[in-house]
Protein backbone atom coordinates (compact mmCIF):
# COMPACT_ATOMS: atom_id res chain seq x y z
CA UNK A 1 0.00 0.00 0.00
CA UNK A 2 1.20 3.30 -1.27
CA UNK A 3 1.43 6.65 0.92
CA UNK A 4 -1.09 8.19 -0.76
CA UNK A 5 -3.04 5.21 -0.43
CA UNK A 6 -2.95 5.39 3.52
CA UNK A 7 -4.05 8.99 3.81
CA UNK A 8 -6.69 8.50 1.54
CA UNK A 9 -7.64 5.95 3.58
CA UNK A 10 -7.37 7.91 7.11
CA UNK A 11 -9.15 10.59 6.02
CA UNK A 12 -11.94 8.95 4.06
CA UNK A 13 -12.33 7.12 7.82
CA UNK A 14 -12.83 10.61 9.55
CA UNK A 15 -15.47 11.93 6.82
CA UNK A 16 -17.61 8.41 7.29
CA UNK A 17 -17.15 8.62 11.06
CA UNK A 18 -17.90 12.47 11.04
CA UNK A 19 -20.96 12.07 9.13
CA UNK A 20 -21.94 9.17 11.09
CA UNK A 21 -21.34 11.35 14.32
CA UNK A 22 -23.42 14.18 12.99
CA UNK A 23 -26.21 11.84 12.82
CA UNK A 24 -25.86 10.08 16.14
CA UNK A 25 -25.03 13.26 18.61
CA UNK A 26 -28.64 14.30 20.20
CA UNK A 27 -26.99 17.86 20.58
CA UNK A 28 -27.15 20.51 17.84
CA UNK A 29 -23.58 21.95 18.99
CA UNK A 30 -22.03 18.38 19.02
CA UNK A 31 -23.54 18.05 15.20
CA UNK A 32 -21.80 20.83 14.09
CA UNK A 33 -18.90 20.25 15.10
CA UNK A 34 -18.67 16.38 13.59
CA UNK A 35 -19.72 18.56 10.23
CA UNK A 36 -15.98 20.41 10.58
CA UNK A 37 -14.24 17.18 10.86
CA UNK A 38 -15.95 16.34 7.42
CA UNK A 39 -14.82 19.54 5.90
CA UNK A 40 -11.85 19.56 7.56
CA UNK A 41 -10.98 15.61 6.19
CA UNK A 42 -13.00 16.64 2.91
CA UNK A 43 -9.64 19.64 2.70
CA UNK A 44 -7.21 17.20 3.47
CA UNK A 45 -8.48 15.03 0.31
CA UNK A 46 -8.48 18.02 -2.15
CA UNK A 47 -4.75 18.55 -1.02
CA UNK A 48 -4.55 14.76 -1.60
CA UNK A 49 -5.86 15.22 -5.21
CA UNK A 50 -3.77 18.63 -5.53
CA UNK A 51 -6.29 20.61 -5.72
CA UNK A 52 -4.64 23.16 -3.03
CA UNK A 53 -6.80 26.70 -3.79
CA UNK A 54 -10.25 24.33 -3.36
CA UNK A 55 -8.85 23.10 -0.42
CA UNK A 56 -7.63 26.40 1.36
CA UNK A 57 -11.93 27.78 0.18
CA UNK A 58 -12.98 24.84 1.92
CA UNK A 59 -10.82 25.60 5.26
CA UNK A 60 -11.78 29.03 4.81
CA UNK A 61 -15.45 29.27 3.58
CA UNK A 62 -16.70 26.54 4.77
CA UNK A 63 -14.82 25.61 8.28
CA UNK A 64 -14.23 29.28 8.98
CA UNK A 65 -17.29 31.24 7.79
CA UNK A 66 -20.55 28.89 7.17
CA UNK A 67 -20.10 27.01 10.32
CA UNK A 68 -19.27 29.59 12.42
CA UNK A 69 -23.02 30.97 11.48
CA UNK A 70 -24.21 28.06 12.10
CA UNK A 71 -22.61 27.48 15.70
CA UNK A 72 -23.41 31.32 16.51
CA UNK A 73 -27.31 30.35 15.66
CA UNK A 74 -26.84 27.30 17.79
CA UNK A 75 -26.00 29.43 20.68
CA UNK A 76 -28.42 32.36 19.93
CA UNK A 77 -31.48 30.53 19.63
CA UNK A 78 -30.24 27.82 22.77
CA UNK A 79 -30.68 25.38 20.83
CA UNK A 80 -31.16 21.98 23.54
CA UNK A 81 -31.07 18.36 23.01
CA UNK A 82 -33.62 17.31 19.52
CA UNK A 83 -36.80 14.93 20.70
CA UNK A 84 -37.80 12.39 18.95
CA UNK A 85 -41.64 11.45 18.55
CA UNK A 86 -42.48 8.26 18.28
CA UNK A 87 -43.45 9.14 14.36
CA UNK A 88 -40.29 10.30 13.67
CA UNK A 89 -38.52 6.70 15.18
CA UNK A 90 -40.57 4.87 12.85
CA UNK A 91 -38.92 7.25 10.03
CA UNK A 92 -35.62 5.47 10.15
CA UNK A 93 -36.03 1.95 9.06
CA UNK A 94 -37.96 3.25 6.03
CA UNK A 95 -35.39 6.03 5.42
CA UNK A 96 -32.21 3.62 5.84
CA UNK A 97 -33.62 1.16 3.07
CA UNK A 98 -34.11 4.50 0.94
CA UNK A 99 -30.25 5.57 1.38
CA UNK A 100 -29.02 1.87 1.06
CA UNK A 101 -31.34 1.96 -2.43
CA UNK A 102 -29.59 4.90 -3.16
CA UNK A 103 -26.25 3.99 -2.33
CA UNK A 104 -26.75 0.46 -4.38
CA UNK A 105 -27.58 2.70 -7.47
CA UNK A 106 -24.66 5.01 -7.69
CA UNK A 107 -22.31 1.93 -6.90
CA UNK A 108 -23.70 -0.06 -9.69
CA UNK A 109 -23.48 3.38 -11.88
CA UNK A 110 -20.27 3.61 -11.09
CA UNK A 111 -18.84 -0.07 -11.60
CA UNK A 112 -20.50 0.42 -15.47
CA UNK A 113 -18.95 3.80 -15.93
CA UNK A 114 -15.25 2.80 -14.37
CA UNK A 115 -13.63 2.35 -17.62
CA UNK A 116 -14.68 5.32 -19.75
CA UNK A 117 -13.51 7.05 -16.69
CA UNK A 118 -10.13 5.19 -17.02
CA UNK A 119 -10.13 5.62 -20.22
CA UNK A 120 -10.52 9.50 -20.31
CA UNK A 121 -7.71 9.82 -17.40
CA UNK A 122 -4.54 12.00 -18.26
CA UNK A 123 -1.11 12.17 -16.80
CA UNK A 124 0.07 15.59 -16.21
CA UNK A 125 0.29 18.12 -13.16
CA UNK A 126 -2.62 20.45 -13.34
CA UNK A 127 -1.24 24.24 -12.07
CA UNK A 128 -4.35 24.56 -10.07
CA UNK A 129 -4.61 28.44 -8.84
CA UNK A 130 -3.56 30.02 -11.76
CA UNK A 131 -5.90 27.80 -13.84
CA UNK A 132 -8.25 28.24 -11.89
CA UNK A 133 -8.32 31.85 -11.90
CA UNK A 134 -7.62 32.17 -15.79
CA UNK A 135 -10.97 29.69 -16.02
CA UNK A 136 -12.75 32.01 -13.67
CA UNK A 137 -11.77 35.14 -15.11
CA UNK A 138 -12.03 34.03 -18.91
CA UNK A 139 -14.54 31.35 -19.46
CA UNK A 140 -16.80 31.72 -16.32
CA UNK A 141 -16.41 35.80 -15.94
CA UNK A 142 -20.33 35.97 -16.27
CA UNK A 143 -21.50 33.18 -14.11
CA UNK A 144 -18.47 34.42 -11.71
CA UNK A 145 -20.56 38.11 -11.95
CA UNK A 146 -23.60 36.65 -11.16
CA UNK A 147 -22.49 35.01 -7.81
CA UNK A 148 -21.80 38.33 -6.44
CA UNK A 149 -25.14 39.67 -7.69
CA UNK A 150 -26.20 36.71 -5.90
CA UNK A 151 -24.68 37.37 -2.64
CA UNK A 152 -25.79 40.48 -1.80
CA UNK A 153 -28.97 39.51 -2.29
CA UNK A 154 -28.24 36.83 0.34
CA UNK A 155 -26.95 39.88 2.22
CA UNK A 156 -30.30 41.60 1.88
CA UNK A 157 -32.67 39.16 2.30
CA UNK A 158 -30.51 37.41 5.71
CA UNK A 159 -30.64 41.21 6.94
CA UNK A 160 -34.69 42.08 6.26
CA UNK A 161 -35.53 37.95 7.67
CA UNK A 162 -33.59 38.26 11.19
CA UNK A 163 -34.46 41.91 11.90
CA UNK A 164 -36.48 42.56 14.72
CA UNK A 165 -40.25 43.66 14.13
CA UNK A 166 -40.65 47.40 15.54
CA UNK A 167 -43.55 47.45 17.16
CA UNK B 1 -1.99 7.56 -6.92
CA UNK B 2 -5.38 6.92 -5.80
CA UNK B 3 -7.97 5.66 -7.99
CA UNK B 4 -10.85 7.96 -8.71
CA UNK B 5 -13.62 5.18 -8.00
CA UNK B 6 -12.17 5.49 -4.43
CA UNK B 7 -12.87 9.38 -4.36
CA UNK B 8 -16.57 8.88 -5.75
CA UNK B 9 -17.30 6.17 -3.76
CA UNK B 10 -16.97 7.98 -1.20
CA UNK B 11 -18.41 10.97 -2.22
CA UNK B 12 -21.48 8.31 -2.39
CA UNK B 13 -21.11 7.34 1.29
CA UNK B 14 -21.02 10.56 1.88
CA UNK B 15 -24.49 11.80 0.61
CA UNK B 16 -25.94 8.75 1.65
CA UNK B 17 -25.20 9.66 5.00
CA UNK B 18 -26.39 13.35 4.12
CA UNK B 19 -30.16 12.16 2.65
CA UNK B 20 -30.02 9.66 5.70
CA UNK B 21 -29.71 12.74 8.47
CA UNK B 22 -31.93 15.10 6.07
CA UNK B 23 -34.75 12.21 6.74
CA UNK B 24 -34.08 11.30 10.00
CA UNK B 25 -33.19 14.22 12.22
CA UNK B 26 -35.89 16.33 13.81
CA UNK B 27 -33.80 19.37 14.53
CA UNK B 28 -34.22 22.35 12.10
CA UNK B 29 -30.34 23.29 12.23
CA UNK B 30 -29.44 19.85 11.92
CA UNK B 31 -31.52 19.49 8.77
CA UNK B 32 -29.81 22.16 7.43
CA UNK B 33 -26.22 20.61 7.92
CA UNK B 34 -27.44 17.57 6.46
CA UNK B 35 -27.36 20.02 3.28
CA UNK B 36 -24.53 20.94 3.36
CA UNK B 37 -22.91 17.67 4.33
CA UNK B 38 -24.66 16.59 0.73
CA UNK B 39 -23.27 19.52 -1.15
CA UNK B 40 -19.33 18.46 0.81
CA UNK B 41 -20.58 15.22 -0.97
CA UNK B 42 -20.80 16.58 -4.34
CA UNK B 43 -17.74 18.63 -4.57
CA UNK B 44 -15.47 15.88 -3.46
CA UNK B 45 -16.65 14.13 -6.81
CA UNK B 46 -16.70 16.85 -8.79
CA UNK B 47 -12.65 17.64 -7.67
CA UNK B 48 -12.19 13.86 -8.48
CA UNK B 49 -13.32 13.97 -11.82
CA UNK B 50 -11.58 17.27 -12.47
CA UNK B 51 -8.60 15.78 -11.22
CA UNK B 52 -9.44 12.44 -13.59
CA UNK B 53 -10.12 14.41 -16.35
CA UNK B 54 -7.44 16.62 -16.19
CA UNK B 55 -9.61 19.50 -16.98
CA UNK B 56 -9.90 22.45 -13.95
CA UNK B 57 -14.02 22.77 -14.91
CA UNK B 58 -14.97 20.61 -11.98
CA UNK B 59 -13.05 22.87 -9.75
CA UNK B 60 -14.09 25.96 -10.47
CA UNK B 61 -18.01 24.62 -10.15
CA UNK B 62 -16.81 24.09 -6.75
CA UNK B 63 -16.06 27.54 -5.85
CA UNK B 64 -19.64 28.24 -7.33
CA UNK B 65 -21.13 25.45 -5.10
CA UNK B 66 -19.40 26.92 -2.18
CA UNK B 67 -20.22 30.49 -2.96
CA UNK B 68 -23.84 29.15 -3.17
CA UNK B 69 -24.03 27.24 -0.09
CA UNK B 70 -22.49 30.43 1.64
CA UNK B 71 -26.06 32.36 0.07
CA UNK B 72 -27.84 29.67 1.23
CA UNK B 73 -26.30 29.35 4.68
CA UNK B 74 -27.00 33.28 5.64
CA UNK B 75 -30.75 33.14 4.06
CA UNK B 76 -31.63 30.15 5.71
CA UNK B 77 -30.52 30.76 8.96
CA UNK B 78 -32.42 33.74 8.69
CA UNK B 79 -35.41 31.89 8.12
CA UNK B 80 -34.64 29.36 11.09
CA UNK B 81 -34.60 32.81 13.61
CA UNK B 82 -37.55 33.92 12.07
CA UNK B 83 -39.17 29.94 12.57
CA UNK B 84 -37.65 29.87 15.99
CA UNK B 85 -39.01 33.69 17.15
CA UNK B 86 -42.33 33.00 16.20
CA UNK B 87 -42.96 29.01 17.11
CA UNK B 88 -40.61 29.24 20.04
CA UNK B 89 -39.51 25.73 18.91
CA UNK B 90 -36.80 24.46 16.32
CA UNK B 91 -38.43 20.72 15.68
CA UNK B 92 -39.58 20.32 12.38
CA UNK B 93 -42.40 18.64 13.48
CA UNK B 94 -43.45 21.09 15.46
CA UNK B 95 -43.76 23.70 12.51
CA UNK B 96 -46.75 22.17 10.80
CA UNK B 97 -49.09 25.73 9.92
CA UNK B 98 -49.58 24.49 6.51
CA UNK B 99 -51.28 20.99 7.56
CA UNK B 100 -54.70 20.53 7.97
Amino acid sequence: MTAPLIVFFVLAALAVIGAISLILQKHPIHSALSLIVVMVALAGLYLLMGAEFVAAVQIIVYGGAIMVLFVFVIMLLNAGVEEHTSLSKIAGPPGLLLVLALAAFVAATIAKSGASVEAARQTGALSSTKGISEMVFKDFVYPFELTSFLILVAILGAVVLAQREKS
Amino acid sequence: MVPTEYYVILSAILFGLGVFAFIFKRNVITIFMSIELMLNAVNLAFVAFSQALGKLDGQVFVLFVIVVAAAEAAVGLGIIILIARNRQTLNVERVDLLKL
